[in-house]
């Protein structure tokens, strides 16, 4: 999914712009989901010898991941509570809340995504430096949850961009989230290219 | 307690001073004519005694043979409110007029039912589509939208 | 020859740390200073009013949970009290004061979360927002031994409360009341005489009382323009007639006077909560016993009350089945936000941020 940037001179037309891609995108979640590894050609899949720094820099890379702030709705107030004194997200060398996607490794994605929050999440996936994460935190976040016979919701945050964790709940509780958070630790060493776990069959 | 108005007394009071304006009246609400909405709203709010200078909320109900728009309307001085009503028959193009010059609580609320009824209110400074995006297919609130 | 200038366009949010959710601001500047504002909201638009049209009555309840979710207690009961006016159920005593006991409970987790996030858009980075959440995460123990959730409690029910609070509730509540006043004047002599809080919020976006009514604000930010409005004293709903306590108003509705109000409000909501654990009736039943498909009459009611933000108003409409024909929800922060624009043009970019801040929205609100 590419972004196009259309030249726009008024409010009126950026909103028009914003409707067109929005509308494009409902149509697009109407197909299969396709496979997120396709790009890596066959050749690459059998040749590539990764050694053991990987592991080493990915160790140290889950010690300290810089989550970024993308609370839309009410598992936002529960990424509070975790993020402040009781449940405290430092011990997991994730203290430092990002507010820009730029500088963030983990995306917290806690709360509804509505289709007119849709390009804006995607934009800001977009805009995150690799390696990045998606933690979809909350029943809303993974298919739609309660809302999900609504017009203006998506059916999972999966139609949008691609998730590595989900945490379900709603909202799930902080301990729900810690434990998510340690799955994305195991992910982050075991998540290299030759991982059978992800690699194709 | 906020005193609800009686809405047969003031039914008449309006009818009086804006012939062929209401439609019906009971105890709690007056029906009003579509049209002059805007007129039975200027005189409840700068009618000493009356004095309604807060609207509550505005919403509408589709009925499917009309749409119902309802306003409850407070008066902070006396601590009274009354709930007017009108009903739109026309159901492809149907057409108010706005009270955002007399409420300015109406804005949001005017923009808010235009976008889930299509309801088009004359006089709107902006009516825009407001909860869903531009391009939006339908009117989400309506009974025959699935 | 003069120099010419251009209008410029500032995109704030959706997706922005100040914005409390995905609020967006399109903000018209020259050079700094503001001349325009459009509020864009949308972002969080989930359908429940066309969501509730399609469920049973008590279904709705988990509904109205996610629109304020600050405070969701608080919204259960508005929606609660609409459709007991619609069905003509009366609530049993000790039912109506766990009712008033879990909105106070409410009123004062908004307002510290309020308070903690308007001092994080003031500059105070996360400092006082820890200190207020440890208040905070008091009230949610509370909430959280009577059923089990932590946000979204889902404990009111047409009639009543789902269930009775356990024995342990009675006195961890009055252990938290007892202490609750030396923590609020911790707060006042933390914030209110800081040099610096006062430079940025006296005098900055003010509210005047004619347009305040004229808007449609309700709660604190129309208490702060100076006129006495409260629903529990002009509209009493529940038992709150019973209750001795003030409203606390401001005289100029400047940023200042908002934030003052909240403070204010919290040592009114800890009388009212001494006073109900005083009068408490120690047994009976909880749930007038209303049927999980209750059919109530066709026609239409209108319940409000003082939420932690303002009027909150649900217009239910029946027809006489089981599920409402159309729920109508009428949030304050909507109409809050309206004068923004008056309150913020002629300030700065900085100042737009604690203007917006002192309002204290919640978007799930705004949206549905």
């Amino acid at each position: 999914m590419e972004i196009v940037r259309p030249e726009v001179n008024t409010p009126q037309e950026a909103d028009a712009v914003e409707g067109a891609y929005i509308n494009s995108l409902i149509a697009d979640s109407t197909s299969a989901i396709p496979d997120p590894d396709r790009w890596i050609d066959e050749a690459v899949h059998r040749n590539v010898f990764l050694t053991t720094t990987d592991t080493i820099l990915a160790w140290g890379r889950q010690r300290s991941i810089f989550p970024m702030l993308f609370a839309t709705a009410c598992c936002g107030m529960e990424v509070i509570s975790m993020s402040v004194s009781r449940f405290d997200l430092s011990r997991f060398g994730m203290d430092v809340v990002r507010f820009s996607p730029r500088q963030a490794d983990v995306m917290i994605i806690a709360g509804t995504i509505t289709w007119k929050m849709a390009l804006a999440t995607r934009m800001i996936y977009d805009q995150m430096a690799e390696p990045k994460w998606v933690v979809a935190m909350g029943a809303c976040a993974i298919s739609g949850g309660t809302f999900r016979e609504s017009y203006s919701v998506t059916p999972g945050v999966n139609r949008i961009m691609p998730v590595d964790v989900y945490i379900p709940g709603c909202p799930p509780k902080p301990e729900a989230v810690i434990f998510g958070i340690n799955r994305l630790h195991a992910k982050i060493i075991k998540g290299t290219m030759d991982d059978p776990m992800l690699s194709k069959p | 307690m906020t005193v609800i108005t009686s809405g047969e007394e003031l039914g008449k009071k309006i009818a009086e001073a804006i012939p062929g304006s209401v439609v019906s009246s009971d105890k709690t609400s007056v029906m009003l004519e579509s049209k002059s909405l805007a007129q039975v709203a200027e005189f409840l709010k700068n009618t000493p005694g009356l004095d309604f200078n807060y609207l509550n909320f505005a919403t509408a109900v589709d009925y499917i043979d009309y749409f119902e728009l309802v306003y409850r309307v407070l008066s902070m001085e006396h601590n009274h409110s009354l709930i007017l009503k009108t009903r739109l028959y026309d159901r492809e193009n149907p057409a108010v007029p706005s009270l955002v010059a007399i409420w300015r609580s109406a804005y949001f609320q005017e923009r808010e039912m235009f976008d889930m009824f299509g309801i088009k209110f004359e006089g709107h400074p902006d009516l825009r589509r407001l909860l869903t995006w531009e391009g939006f297919q339908g009117y989400p609130l309506r009974r025959d939208y699935l | 020859m003069p120099i010419k200038t251009e209008p410029f366009y500032l995109n704030l949010g959706p997706q922005h740390p100040s914005t409390h959710g995905v609020f967006r601001l399109r903000v018209q500047l020259d050079g700094e200073v503001i001349v325009d504002v459009e509020p864009i909201i949308g972002y969080l638009h989930r359908g429940i009013e066309k969501l509730a049209e399609t469920r049973t009555y008590t279904q709705v309840i988990p509904l109205t949970d996610r629109l304020d979710y600050v405070a969701s207690m608080t919204n259960n009961l508005a929606y609660c009290l609409a459709v007991e006016k619609l069905a003509g159920i009366k609530v049993p005593e000790r039912a109506e004061y766990l009712r008033i006991i879990f909105s106070e409970l409410m009123r004062l987790a908004n307002h510290f979360l309020a308070i903690g996030a308007f001092l994080n858009d003031c500059g105070a980075l996360a400092t006082p927002l820890i200190y207020m959440w440890r208040e905070r995460e008091k009230i949610v123990d509370l909430c959280e031994m009577t059923c089990g959730q932590r946000l979204l409690f889902n404990y009111m029910r047409v009639g009543g409360m789902s269930q009775d609070v356990p024995v342990e509730f009675m006195p961890a509540l009055k252990k938290f009341v007892a202490e609750m006043p030396k923590f609020i004047g911790e707060y006042e002599q933390l914030i209110k005489q800081n040099e610096i809080f006062l430079a940025r919020t006296k005098g900055v976006g003010i509210l005047p009382r004619e347009m305040a009514i004229d808007i449609g604000a309700s709660g604190p930010v129309l208490r702060a323009s100076g006129v006495n409005w409260d629903i529990r004293k002009k509209d009493p709903y529940s038992i709150y007639d019973r209750f001795d306590f003030e409203v606390p108003t401001g005289d100029v509705g400047d940023c200042y006077d908002r934030f003052w109000v909240r403070m204010r409000e919290m040592r009114q909501s800890v009388r009212i909560l001494e006073q109900a654990i005083g009068q408490i009736p120690a047994k009976g039943t909880v749930w007038a016993d209303v049927p999980q498909f209750f059919r109530p009459p066709a026609g239409e009611a209108y319940g409000h009350i003082e939420a932690p933000k303002g009027n909150l108003g649900f217009y239910v409409v029946g027809d006489g089945s089981i599920a409402p024909y159309r729920v109508h929800i009428f949030p304050p922060s909507l109409m809050n936000v309206t004068a923004l624009r008056d309150m913020a043009i002629g300030w700065k970019v900085a100042d737009l941020i604690i203007i917006f801040g002192s309002i204290d929205v919640v978007l799930g609100e705004i949206d549905r």
